[in-house]
C-alpha cells in the first residue's frame, strides 16, 4: 500500500520559512494571503495489505521518525498502491 | 571484450537538423565521418558532441593557452590532470584547481552554484588530496537589475550549503556587479586540497584487461547536454532548460570523499577519474586516452536510478557525485568493502583493452564504438581570427572631478556596491571548519594551517574585469600581479595560480581579441613573477543576444607562508604606529571606482603593472614581515589609497591621523588613484627609518601616511569621520540590498 | 581520562574535536562508527558537529536512530557524560536525552561567526574552569540552530539551572540583538537534569588555540579532563 504523509508543524511553533513565504507572496502582489505554514510531504510503500496493520506501521514510523511530535504534527492517507 | 572493437554499429540517418542540434557543423560533420569511416549513430553522434564540444575540447583556446608558463622548480602536476600539483616542501604538497559553472548557475543559481563546487572538490580530491580550503570569484549584475537579488541569493546559499555540509571551509572571494553580468553572471569556484607528494592518484589507465569500476550516485537524466550548453550562447528559450540542471547532494559526495581517500590507502588504483561534465563518455574517454588503451563498457550494468534511458543518455547524463576508477586486477573486492561501509555504489562496468577503441554495449547492443584517437584528438582546434582594440587614453587626474570633501568621498565610495562588506555572503559559509583556519575572510588572503604543522597556505582569487574590458592585455597583467600582491601581503611566497577564463563569443574577432590580450598579459605577469599556471578552465560564449561579458580572466593564486607566527595581516594593531605607503604614485584615475561611483562613467586606460617593480616591491614586503619590522600589511587596489587605509582601520578597530596630500597631484587623485604595486603598512615609530633606508635599495618610495590611534579617521582641513559612520557604510549595503522587495 | 567519538556519515568535525580533546588529554581518542552497537569502555562521549545524513529529515533526526545511539543514551543515562556539539546536540535532542529541538535559524540562513556567550553554571564537568557569568567568545556555524521549547520546559530549565551559554553582550547582558537565530531565551547550550549531558551550538574546538584567535574553547576540554582524568 502508499501512504502519503503530510508533516506540519504544531499550530504556536515560530515557522520563519513559512513567514518569509508569506512574505514574498505579499511582494507578489497576492494581497489576501495570510497565515502561511509550510511542512514536508512524504511518500511511503508498504509491503503490508492489511489497512489496519498499514496504518499501524506507517503511525510508528511517524512518531519514531518522519515526525518530531515535540513540534510537529502528521496526518496522513492510505491507498492501494 | 576485446573483440567488439570489430562490431560496427548500424547508422541511423541523422538528419541535418539533429547533427546541427548537437552543435557540429557541417565542415565538424565532414571530419567526424572521415575519422569513423562511416556515419555514426546517434549514441555516437552524441559521444561526439560533447567530446568536440568548446567545454571538452578546448577547441577554440588551445593554441593560446600554450603562450602560458606552466613550469617552476615547485610544479609537480602541471595542466592536464584533474587538477594542479604544487610542492610544499616536506613531502607535502596542494592541490588546487578553479572552475566555471555559469550556465548553470544562470538557469538555477541554487543547483548551479552547489554543483560547481562539488565538482571542483571531486577534482581535488580524486588526485587523492583532501580538500583544505574553498574559495569562489562571482559576478553578478547591476544591484537594480530585477533578477540580481534572487541570483545572488541562490547562488550564495547553493555554494554554502554544498561546502558546509562537506565541511570544508570556505575562506574567501570575491564579488562584483556590473551590468555587463545581468545575463551571464558568471560563478568561478576554487578547491585546494592537501596530499603527500608521493601519493598523487592521476587519470591515465595503463594496462589491458583491467577492471574499470563506477562508484558513487546512481546515474539520472541529470544535465544531458550540460557540456554542449556550456559551450553555446544563450537565448530567451534557455530558461527553458532548466530540467536539464543537475542536482547536488553533498552529503552523498562527502560519503564518496571519504570514500575515496579511504581506498588511497590500499594500494590498488590505477587511475581515477571523476564524472564532471560528459559524465562517463569523457571520464572513459580520457581515462583510456591517457594510458594509450582501448575501454569497453556494458552500460547494463551502470548503477541506474530511472528506468528505460538510452545508451547515448546514459554516456551523456552529468549526474553528479560519480566516479570512474581502473584497478589492479582481483582488488574489486577491497574496493567494494569500502565503498559498501560508506553505503555507496560501487559497480564493474568494463575493461580496458587492446583495440584502441572507445565501446559501449547495451542490452546486448554495441551503441558506440569509435577509435579513442578521434573523440580525444580529431577534435577540430580552431585558430579563430581576433582584433585587438586600440589602446584608450590615459586620463589625465585633472578630468576627473573632485570631490567636495575626501572623507565624505570615502563614505560614498565604502558604502558602493563595489566596495561594501561581504560579510553577509562569506558569514553563510562555514569558514572556520577543519580548525585551521588563520586568516578569515574579509582580508587580502584566505589563510589555512598545513594540518599538524606550522606553515600556512595563502590562498587569493582576483581579476578587475573593468580593467581587462579597457585592455586585456594590462587587465591580465593586472589579474595575475594583484594576486601575487595578496599572497604577498600575507607574508606567502606565491608559488602557482589556477584561472579561470571567461569571455563571450569567440567566433566574434573582438571577443578573441580580448581572449588573445588577456593571455598575453596573464603569460608575461607570470613569467616575470615566477608564478606558472598549474591548472585552469576556459568558459566561452559568456553572452546573451549578442551582448558579451566584461573579459574576466580571474585568477586564483596559492603560496606558502613558512611559519604561521610570522604571518602578516591587514588589520592595524597599536596606537603611535606609522602608517605607510610603499610604491609609485601617480594618481590614475582611469578606469577607477572612484570615477565610476562619482561620475558614473569608467573611461580611459587601466593603471598599468611594472612587473619588475611588482616583484621587487613583493619581495621587500616579504622580507619586512618576515623580519617583523611591519605589523599590518594590506595591498592597495579597488579604490584606491584611501580605501585601503579605511579597510585597515575597521579590520583593527583603530582611527588614523592623516597627514596632508602632497601638493604635486590633485588631493583626490593620491586618495582615490588606482596605480599598482602599492602595499600600506604600519610598524612601530622606531622601525620608519630601517623602512625607509632598505626601501630605497630596493628602489621603491616610501611616504609616510600619518599615524594609527583614535576611534575616526581624520584630515586636515576636514571634519573627522567616525569608525562607527564609515563602518555603517560599509557594513549596511549589502544586508540591505539582500532584504529589500 | 579515555573519550569516545561517535563518527555519523556526514560528521565533518569529528577530526576538529578529536585534535582538542587530544591537545587536552595528551592522548587521541576513540573514533567510534555509527554502525559499531560497542562502545568502548569511556568517560566521556563527544558527538560532533556537521551534517549527518545530510541534515536530510530533519538535523540529528537518522543520527538519534543509528545503532551506536542505543549504547550512548544507556551511558547517558548511566552517568557517562555526553558534550553534543552543533549537529551532535541536534542528536542529543532528538535521541530525547535534551528537551526541546534545533529549528531553523530566524534568518533561513547558515551563520558562521564568532559570538559571546554568557557561562550561565560552572559546577559541571565541562565548565569549571570558566568563572560564573563569565563572558566567552566562541564561533557558531549552524543552519538549524534556533531553539525552541514549550513554556512549561522553559520554565523547567530556568528553574533547575539546566542552562549552560545564554547569547549575550559584551557586558553579558541577554539581549535580541545578541541572539544570532532566534533561541528561545537566548539559549546556546543546556544540561540534562543532573548535568552530565550537555548540548551547545557554539564549537569550542574550534577556538582552543591563539593561531585560531582565540582560546576560550579549550577551557572546557581543560574543564573535562581535570574532572574525569
Amino acid at each position: 500500500m502508499k501512504a502519503r504523509i503530510t508533516i506540519t508543524l504544531k499550530p504556536g511553533v515560530l515557522d520563519p520559512q513559512g513567514k518569509a513565504i508569506e512574505g514574498a507572496l505579499h511582494a507578489l502582489g497576492f494581497d489576501g494571503v495570510d497565515g502561511v505554514r509550510q511542512g514536508k510531504f512524504i511518500e511511503v510503500e508498504v509491503t503490508e495489505n492489511d489497512p489496519e496493520r498499514a496504518r499501524a506501521e506507517i503511525e510508528r514510523m511517524c512518531e519514531q521518525l518522519l515526525a518530531n511530535t515535540i513540534i510537529e504534527n502528521y496526518a496522513y492517507e492510505l491507498e492501494a498502491a | 571484450m576485446t573483440g567488439a572493437a570489430g562490431v560496427v554499429p548500424e547508422p541511423e540517418g541523422l538528419s541535418e537538423e539533429l547533427v546541427a542540434e548537437h552543435g557540429i557543423n557541417a565542415e565538424e560533420y565532414e571530419r567526424l565521418l572521415a575519422e569513423l569511416g562511416r556515419e555514426p549513430t546517434i549514441t555516437e553522434l552524441g559521444v561526439f558532441s560533447v567530446m568536440w564540444s568548446e567545454h571538452c575540447s578546448y577547441k577554440s583556446s588551445r593554441i593560446w593557452l600554450k603562450k602560458l608558463p606552466t613550469t617552476g622548480p615547485q610544479v609537480i602536476q602541471g595542466p592536464g590532470e584533474n587538477a594542479g600539483v604544487v610542492s610544499l616542501g616536506d613531502g607535502q604538497a596542494a592541490v588546487f584547481k578553479m572552475e566555471s559553472h555559469n550556465h548553470p548557475s544562470f538557469i538555477e543559481p541554487y543547483q548551479g552554484a552547489a554543483t560547481g563546487v562539488g565538482g571542483i572538490m571531486r577534482d581535488v580530491f580524486t588526485m587523492g588530496a583532501r580538500p583544505v580550503a574553498n574559495m569562489n570569484a562571482l559576478r553578478f549584475g547591476s544591484p537594480s537589475h530585477p533578477k540580481t537579488r534572487h541570483l545572488v541569493s541562490g547562488v550564495v546559499s547553493g555554494i554554502g550549503d554544498y561546502g558546509n555540509c562537506m565541511g570544508v571551509p570556505t575562506i574567501g572571494g570575491e564579488t562584483n556587479f556590473d551590468p555587463r553580468y545581468n545575463d551571464n553572471i558568471l560563478v568561478n569556484a576554487m578547491c585546494v586540497g592537501l596530499v603527500d607528494a608521493n601519493r598523487i592518484f592521476k587519470s591515465a589507465a595503463k594496462g589491458v584487461g583491467l577492471p574499470v569500476v563506477y562508484v558513487g550516485s546512481k546515474t539520472g537524466r541529470d544535465g544531458i547536454h550540460g557540456a554542449t550548453m556550456a559551450s553555446a550562447e544563450f537565448d530567451e528559450s534557455s530558461e527553458e532548460k532548466r530540467p536539464t540542471v543537475q542536482v547536488g547532494d553533498p552529503f552523498t559526495e562527502k560519503l564518496l570523499l571519504e570514500a575515496c581517500l579511504e581506498l588511497m590507502n590500499e594500494d590498488v588504483i590505477i587511475a581515477i577519474q571523476d564524472m564532471g561534465a560528459a559524465g562517463l563518455t569523457s571520464s572513459s574517454v580520457e581515462m583510456a586516452d591517457k594510458g594509450g588503451v582501448g575501454i569497453d563498457l556494458d552500460l547494463d550494468l551502470v548503477p541506474m536510478r530511472e528506468e528505460g534511458m538510452t545508451a547515448y543518455e546514459m554516456l551523456l547524463s552529468e549526474s553528479q557525485e560519480r566516479m570512474l576508477m581502473v584497478l589492479k586486477p582481483g582488488s574489486e573486492p577491497v574496493a567494494e568493502r569500502i565503498f559498501k561501509k560508506w553505503e555507496l555504489d560501487f559497480a564493474v562496468i568494463g575493461v580496458t583493452t587492446d583495440t584502441g577503441h572507445f565501446v559501449a554495449r547495451h542490452g546486448g547492443v554495441v551503441e558506440a564504438n569509435i577509435p579513442l584517437p578521434a573523440l580525444a584528438h580529431a577534435a577540430p582546434v580552431y585558430e579563430r581570427p581576433y582584433e585587438k582594440r586600440e589602446p584608450l587614453p590615459v586620463i589625465a587626474p585633472g578630468d576627473v572631478q573632485a570631490p567636495p570633501s575626501i572623507l565624505s568621498a570615502l563614505e560614498r565610495l565604502l558604502g558602493s556596491p563595489h566596495l561594501s562588506s561581504r560579510r553577509w555572503i562569506y558569514e553563510q559559509y562555514d569558514h572556520m571548519v577543519m580548525a585551521d583556519t588563520v586568516q578569515r575572510p574579509g582580508g587580502d588572503a584566505g589563510v589555512v594551517r598545513v594540518h599538524g604543522t606550522d606553515k600556512g597556505l595563502a590562498i587569493s582569487c582576483d581579476v578587475t574585469p573593468r580593467y581587462c574590458a579597457a585592455d586585456p592585455f594590462e587587465g591580465g597583467k593586472q589579474a595575475v600581479a594583484e594576486c601575487w600582491r595578496n599572497l604577498t601581503a600575507t607574508g606567502a611566497k606565491p608559488l602557482a595560480i589556477t584561472d579561470c577564463l571567461n569571455f563571450g563569443n569567440p567566433e566574434r574577432p573582438e571577443i578573441m581579441g580580448q581572449f588573445v590580450g588577456a593571455i598575453e598579459g596573464m603569460a608575461e605577469a607570470c613569467n616575470v613573477l615566477h608564478f606558472p599556471v598549474v591548472s585552469g578552465n576556459v568558459s566561452l560564449y559568456n553572452e546573451t543576444n549578442g551582448v558579451a561579458i566584461p573579459p574576466t580572466p580571474a585568477v586564483g593564486g596559492v603560496g606558502l607562508i613558512a611559519d604561521i607566527s610570522q604571518m602578516a595581516d591587514m588589520a592595524l594593531k597599536a596606537e603611535g604606529d606609522v602608517l605607510l605607503v610603499l610604491g609609485a604614485e601617480a594618481g590614475h584615475l582611469g578606469q577607477s571606482i572612484y570615477m565610476s561611483v562619482m561620475e558614473d562613467r569608467l573611461e580611459g586606460a587601466p593603471p598599468p603593472v611594472d612587473l619588475g617593480k611588482e616583484r621587487a616591491t613583493g619581495d621587500l614586503i616579504r622580507g619586512f614581515i618576515k623580519a617583523g619590522t611591519v605589523n599590518a600589511v594590506h595591498d592597495v587596489s579597488d579604490g584606491g589609497l584611501l580605501v585601503a587605509i579605511a579597510e585597515m582601520a575597521l579590520a583593527g578597530k583603530r582611527g588614523v591621523d592623516l597627514e596632508a596630500a602632497p601638493e604635486w597631484l590633485p588631493a583626490h587623485a593620491i586618495w582615490f588613484g588606482e596605480d599598482q604595486t602599492r602595499y600600506v603598512v604600519t610598524a612601530a615609530p622606531n622601525h620608519v627609518d630601517t623602512i625607509k633606508d632598505v626601501a630605497s635599495v630596493y628602489d621603491v618610495p616610501v611616504r609616510v601616511l600619518g599615524t594609527v590611534g583614535g576611534d575616526t579617521m581624520t584630515l586636515p582641513g576636514e571634519a573627522p569621520l567616525p569608525l562607527g559612520m564609515l563602518r555603517a557604510a560599509y557594513e549596511d549595503w549589502l544586508p540591505r540590498f539582500m532584504t529589500r522587495g | 581520562m579515555k573519550a569516545s567519538i561517535i563518527v555519523f556519515p556526514g560528521s565533518n568535525c569529528d577530526r576538529d574535536a578529536a585534535v582538542a580533546l587530544r591537545s587536552a588529554m595528551g592522548s587521541a581518542p576513540n573514533m567510534v562508527w555509527h554502525g559499531d552497537s560497542e562502545l568502548p569502555d569511556s568517560d566521556l562521549i563527544l558527538l560532533p558537529g556537521g551534517f549527518s545524513y545530510g541534515d536530510y529529515l530533519r538535523s540529528g533526526a537518522m543520527a538519534a536512530h543509528s545503532p551506536i545511539m542505543r549504547e550512548v543514551v544507556r551511558r547517558a543515562k548511566a552517568g557517562t557524560p555526553v558534550l553534543g556539539i552543533c549537529n551532535g546536540f541536534q542528536v542529543l535532542t532528538e535521541a530525547g536525552l535534551l528537551p526541546g529541538v534545533l529549528m531553523r535559524n530566524a534568518t533561513l540562513r547558515f551563520i558562521c561567526k564568532d559570538v559571546l556567550l554568557k557561562v550561565e553554571r560552572i559546577d559541571t564537568p565541562f565548565a569549571r574552569h570558566y568563572t560564573p557569568g563569565q563572558v566567552v567568545r566562541i564561533p557558531i556555524a549552524h543552519k538549524d540552530g534556533s531553539y525552541f521549547a514549550d513554556p512549561a520546559t522553559l520554565h523547567l530549565l530556568e528553574n533547575e539551572n539546566r542552562i549552560a551559554f545564554r547569547y549575550c553582550e559584551h557586558d553579558g547582558t541577554v539581549t535580541d540583538a545578541a541572539n544570532p537565530n532566534g533561541s528561545s531565551d537566548n539559549i546556546a547550550g543546556i544540561y540534562n537534569e543532573t548535568g552530565t549531558v550537555l548540548g551547545m551550538m557554539p564549537h569550542p574546538e574550534r577556538l582552543i588555540d591563539p593561531a585560531q584567535s582565540g582560546t576560550d574553547g579549550a577551557k572546557m576540554f581543560s574543564s573535562l579532563v581535570e574532572t574525569l582524568h
